[in-house]
């Protein structure tokens, strides 16, 4: 029996209106934050992943492209995508690319380097993206920023829907950063929690 | 006939929650965001979980 959808089941379409909306002005790309502060604060603060598990309108993207539009092969993640090691390193190779995006950022408010008006697919090719760019108020780093955090989406989009063609629709879940992340917050909660209160049996 | 029900691999699973949305009795949650947790009282088996699951670290296994 299907169950009667919920508001937070049609997230998707703010999924795809973003990566639209990049197309028409980069500044945009700045919304793209509120997907990575919104799961990081319900991991903290609720110590659960409400957000892959309800919210994450790309992961619901993903199912219906690959899911109801049947864009898959719907084979099984090879075992080594699913690993720890794979896992925790796609983290940390995304944490380091994340930096670097705002340290040249950084380089662009200093005034050392101009704004570069390009998304950069897959951290390697640099995609003309000035149609998008109309000026910005305060400084040309507000502008790189944009460009750069558009380049982090676009990159992740991109991923998943190769490996959601290739694999299951939501294979990116397996090795999400973000759901890595907020993962590993929940298990650092729940050992803090479980060492605060009495040693129970825990399955 | 033995009755087979879902069994996930905790060590594996990366609590996306793809499973909580396809299981058609509600059996399954993410208590603390570290795996899924299959009710098993309220699992019949029916496998959807299992092939909902993008990391396939879920099993239908004979139990009792």
């Amino acid at each position: 029996m299907k169950e009667k959808k919920n508001w937070y089941d049609y997230l998707w379409i703010a999924s795809l209106t973003y990566l639209i909306l990049g197309f028409f002005n980069i500044l945009f790309a700045w919304l793209g934050l509120l997907c990575f502060f919104i799961p990081l604060l319900i991991s903290i603060i609720r110590g659960n992943k409400a957000y892959c598990n309800r919210y994450c309108g790309r992961g619901q993207l993903f199912s219906l492209i690959g899911g109801r539009f049947g864009l898959s092969r719907k084979k099984d993640v090879p075992r080594w995508m699913k690993s720890k090691y794979f896992r925790y390193g796609f983290l940390i190779f995304f944490f380091i690319m994340f930096f670097q995006m705002l340290w040249n950022t950084w380089l662009v408010f200093a005034g050392t380097n101009g704004l570069k008006t390009a998304v950069t697919l897959l951290w390697t090719f640099k995609l003309p993206w000035h149609w998008a760019y109309h000026g910005t108020l305060f400084s040309d780093g507000v502008a790189q920023f944009a460009f750069g955090f558009y380049s982090v989406m676009l990159t992740s989009t991109v991923l998943g829907l190769i490996t959601m063609i290739l694999f299951k629709p939501r294979s990116w879940c397996v090795y999400c950063p973000m759901g890595t992340m907020t993962q590993l917050i929940c298990k650092a909660k729940n050992m803090t929690a479980s060492q605060k209160s009495s040693p129970s049996g825990h399955s | 006939m033995a009755k087979r029900k879902a069994v996930v691999s905790i060590q594996d699973c990366v609590a996306c929650g793809c499973c909580i949305k396809v299981c058609p009795r509600n059996a399954i949650s993410i208590p603390d965001g570290i795996y899924a947790n299959i009710h098993q009282d309220l699992c019949v088996g029916c496998g959807k979980c299992a092939k909902e699951c993008p990391a396939s670290v879920i099993t239908l296994e004979v139990v009792g």
